[in-house]
């Protein structure tokens, strides 16, 4: 047995004795609203948490598997009054029960080992499965082997995963974008932040991002080889890993930069990365040689829709153009950094958009980082959840903020054989601004 | 010795393995309901869909002696539903079909662990009106609602939890399932026995569907924000408008701890700067609100208003009620353990009683928050303290029962809303006296003679 102190035991008591029980999370956490069982819901959560802290129950499977039904959403957190820090509480219940091993099982092992700890730490390896997964789908290979069923021969968990496969792009982020770029009158100099995955399968959606900020007076900075943000690796347990990624993203955009100091803005446009960029600070905080450069980095992040709404979004001259469209927001742009309006303003002043609100807009779906592959069946429920209400809308396009939203989305509307199309709120202003201009 | 295997097999040849819990990281999250610093774990907790699952259930614990805590989303402020050692956690959300919305006669028959913010959905859809508002609405269940007699913020105008109940489906401790009450405006046939279970806090039956009364939807409404410097300034406000016979919906009273703390979370623009805010809803007759409103702001000026401000939408003054809702839990932001009080006084004294909770606070060094329904004179005293510091705790206990002492020597009560449970249960005797409490006990040794419902919980016998 490890001799390693459990970190819920020595965390701050305070954070988790800010939890009082009212209960007011409860109606927001898709899992007890699924289940209507306390020990599926926030308040139950951070019980057993303290209970583990103060050793009324040890560290059990039961536990960690609880601790992964979670989706991680923070929806609890814009429901919590008492301003509970759930997303802390959860990464290091996640880290414990990781360094305990009481979920360890052969086959969960090899998985993360392969993917959370090798290839999601190495981006040249990460773009070379990209490359191989762009040939296997621009050659028909995966049309091939959907319609000879030779998915049939997978394993039932990987069978019911591969059509979630998203599409891989022929370019990737650093084919379309220079590493330095400048407007004609440049006011801002930004970062940008072109993430991991989203530069294998929405590499475009990075070159849109660098177009409106040019158009926007902002010189585009943008790091030929960038990490993972890390957040993958903090939220399953590995908050060391989680460290180093921290650390090596940091360093990447100091030497495309110059320096941080020299930077206006650092920009991610992925809801999900963005709230886990967001706490460099946190995650360095006792690292003497990054905390102060952390703490920059955490100052100057922003969100792109947050970005343009503080230095003024330009509107986009008229053109004709009608397309229904609504917003499914990401639960850690809503929850996780709390932006819920910038981006329907920036949908709104789209020419031609005729924006609906999505009802349970900010409701999980089902996506949550790596959450519908460990948990097919509840973030099954979720999408259909989201569907339906898509559906209702009557919108053609709905905008969403985060990779892992649109894969989930695409997949479910693909499979219904839905023609609506997923897109982010910053494409569509790109192709605004590229209609205009026309 | 209780075998406690022997029950958990019969329970679960009643209701299934699925819906009996017996695993610690199944107990512990309902080792609580929402009143600070008490924690039990019960032996099991089961989820009934039926009275007549919950009638066997009781049979069982009866057989073997076991005591059972009835619970609904575990919201309550007074421990009514936490667990007693050993005992079945009779959970009640799975019971919660609405049954019927009868817009001929304005009634609502719903199962007990139907939502309360649902039933208020319902009605307003139907162009109707439920009440009773707690802060914890959007998850509490009615049942609990009418265990405890729930209150909220529309207490004022329109009464509480008990106003709006017409009937109700019990199951009583031997089993047998009664209703109680009817659909009529009027009956007197026989004791009003309905009455006896409201607020008896799960202890003299498990109260299973609940007939309740809807109103017309008020066609108008005013809301209205008003700063004061002086806490008793506001205080003495409430009292003005009472005694102006004005009767609005809303009068609620927040301080500027607060005040902050509320607004820290809702972000909707409270002034910070103020020592005391009071939150004055009036609806009914647009005219009728239109008068209420004008004078109302015109008492609060005469009283010291700094600034008196009107919600320009029903949206603004949704939020409004919604963060003024969020109070309580907003306060657990300031300190590690919130305790809340729920003293009340007669409408006349709230200055004196707003003066003698600052003066308490200051003499045993504790931060006291206070909010509440000042119109109702129902106010939350709460302690901003640290369960494990036991000094400060032991100085918490000597300034609550300073404070009930002094409430009721101005005629007021321990509890306004929240309920004995077990957070009151050694301020009762002082507050209703001897031959109350006798005839209470009375009471629950008729109904529950093995006392197995709620043990221990207002009294003990």
């Amino acid at each position: 047995m490890s001799a390693t102190p459990l970190r819920l035991a020595t965390l701050d008591y305070s954070v988790l004795q800010q939890c009082m029980h009212c209960g007011m999370c409860l109606p927001s956490c898709p899992t007890y609203d699924a289940t209507k069982l306390e020990r599926h819901s926030p308040r139950g959560r951070i019980a057993l948490m303290r209970a583990i802290a103060d050793k009324e129950l040890p560290l059990t499977k039961k536990f960690g598997e609880e601790m992964y039904y979670c989706l991680g959403c923070l929806a609890c957190t814009t429901a919590c009054p008492a301003g509970v820090n759930y997303a802390e509480l959860f990464e290091v219940a996640r880290a414990d029960i990781e360094t305990s091993g009481v979920l360890d099982k052969p086959k969960r092992n090899v998985i993360r080992w392969l993917t959370v700890k090798f290839i999601f730490t190495r981006p040249r390896l990460l773009r070379f499965v990209g490359r191989l997964l762009y040939f296997y789908q621009a050659l028909g290979l995966q049309t091939l082997v959907r319609k000879l069923r030779l998915t049939a021969l997978l394993p039932k968990s990987l069978r019911e995963l591969e059509p979630l496969t998203p599409t891989a792009r022929r370019h990737f982020s650093d084919a379309l974008i220079r590493e330095i770029e400048t407007p004609p009158q440049r006011r801002y100099r930004v970062g940008l932040l072109t993430g991991c995955v989203q530069d294998l399968i929405y590499s475009e959606l990075n070159r849109d991002t660098a177009d409106v900020l040019l158009v926007h007076a902002c010189e585009v900075v943008t790091p030929r080889l960038q990490h993972c943000c890390g957040s993958l690796h903090a939220h399953n347990g590995e908050l060391e890993l989680a460290r180093e990624m921290a650390r090596r993203n940091i360093t990447a955009l100091e030497k495309s930069a110059g320096s941080l100091e020299k930077l206006d803005a650092i920009i991610s446009n992925a809801g999900g990365c963005g709230s886990h960029l967001k706490h460099y600070a946190h995650l360095l905080h006792d690292d003497p040689a990054f905390a102060a450069r952390a703490k920059l980095w955490s100052q100057k992040l922003k969100d792109i829709h947050e970005w343009l709404a503080e230095i003024g979004l330009q509107h986009p001259a008229p053109a004709p153009h009608v397309e229904r469209v609504t917003y499914h927001e990401s639960c850690h742009l809503c929850h996780g950094q709390k932006i819920t309006q910038s981006p329907r303003n920036l949908l709104r002043v789209i020419p031609g958009l005729d924006f609906v609100e999505l009802p349970e807009s900010n409701w999980c779906c089902g996506s949550a980082g790596i959450y519908n592959i460990t948990q097919p069946e509840m973030s099954k429920k979720l999408l259909d959840r989201k569907l339906a209400h898509l559906v209702r809308t009557g919108a053609t396009v709905v905008a969403s903020a985060n990779p892992g939203c649109s894969v989930q989305l695409e997949a479910g509307l693909r499979q219904a054989k839905s023609q609506v199309r997923v897109v982010h709120p910053i494409s569509l202003l790109a192709e605004a601004f590229r209609r205009a201009k026309k | 010795m209780i075998n406690i295997k022997i029950i958990i097999t019969d329970l679960i040849a009643l209701l299934g393995a699925e819906r009996v819990l017996t695993a610690p990281e199944d107990l512990i999250p309902y080792s609580f309901d929402g009143t600070a610093a008490q924690k039990q774990r019960p032996r099991c907790v089961v989820f009934p869909k039926t009275p007549e699952e919950i009638a066997a259930v009781l049979r069982i614990a009866k057989a073997k002696n076991l005591p059972v805590v009835t619970r609904g989303s575990g919201t309550g402020l007074s421990g009514g539903s936490l667990p007693v050692p050993d005992c079945i956690a009779l959970c009640l959300v799975q019971m919660d079909r609405v049954l019927k919305l009868d817009e001929k006669n304005l009634t609502i028959l719903v199962e007990a662990g139907v939502v309360t913010q649902k039933i208020a959905e319902l009605a307003d859809a139907a162009g109707l009106l439920y009440p009773p508002d707690p802060g914890s609405m959007k998850i509490s269940t009615i049942g609990g609602n009418v265990a405890e007699n729930a209150g909220g913020l529309r207490g004022l105008k329109y009464g509480v939890t008990r106003d709006y109940v017409m009937g109700m489906e019990v199951v009583l401790a031997d089993g047998r399932i009664v209703w109680l009450g009817s659909q009529c405006v009027k009956d007197v046939a026989g004791y009003s026995m309905k009455d006896v279970f409201i607020g008896s806090e799960g202890t003299l039956g498990v109260i299973t569907k609940v007939l309740l009364k809807l109103v017309p939807k008020p066609q108008a409404k005013k809301t209205l924000l008003a700063t004061f410097a002086r806490m008793d300034a506001a205080a003495e406000t409430v009292s003005a408008i009472i005694a102006a016979k004005i009767i609005p919906c809303t009068l609620e009273f927040l301080d500027k701890v607060t005040i902050k703390c509320v607004e820290e979370y809702a972000h909707i623009g409270l002034p910070l700067d103020a020592e005391a805010l009071l939150l004055m809803e009036t609806d009914g007759h647009p005219a009728v609100v239109e008068e209420e409103a004008r004078r109302m702001e015109q008492i609060a000026r005469q009283h010291g208003a700094a600034t008196v401000s009107i919600a320009q939408s029903a949206e603004e003054a949704a939020k409004l009620a919604t963060a003024r809702r969020s109070a309580f839990s907003a306060l657990a932001r300031v300190s590690p353990t919130t305790i809340l009080e729920d003293a009340t006084v007669p409408r006349s004294e709230l200055a004196r009683m707003i003066r003698f909770i600052q003066e308490v606070g200051a003499r045993h060094q504790l931060r006291v928050a206070t909010f509440g329904h000042m119109g109702d004179g129902n106010l939350h005293p709460t302690f901003l303290t640290d369960e494990r510091n036991v000094a400060e705790m032991e100085r918490v206990e000597h300034a609550m029962q300073e404070i009930f002492d002094y409430a009721l020597k101005l005629g007021g009560t321990i509890t306004g809303e929240h309920g004995v449970g077990v957070a009151k249960k050694k301020f009762l005797p002082g507050a209703i006296g001897d031959a109350s409490l006798g005839l209470m006990r009375q009471l629950k040794r008729t109904l529950d003679p093995d006392n197995l419902l709620n043990p221990g919980k207002i009294f003990d016998l």
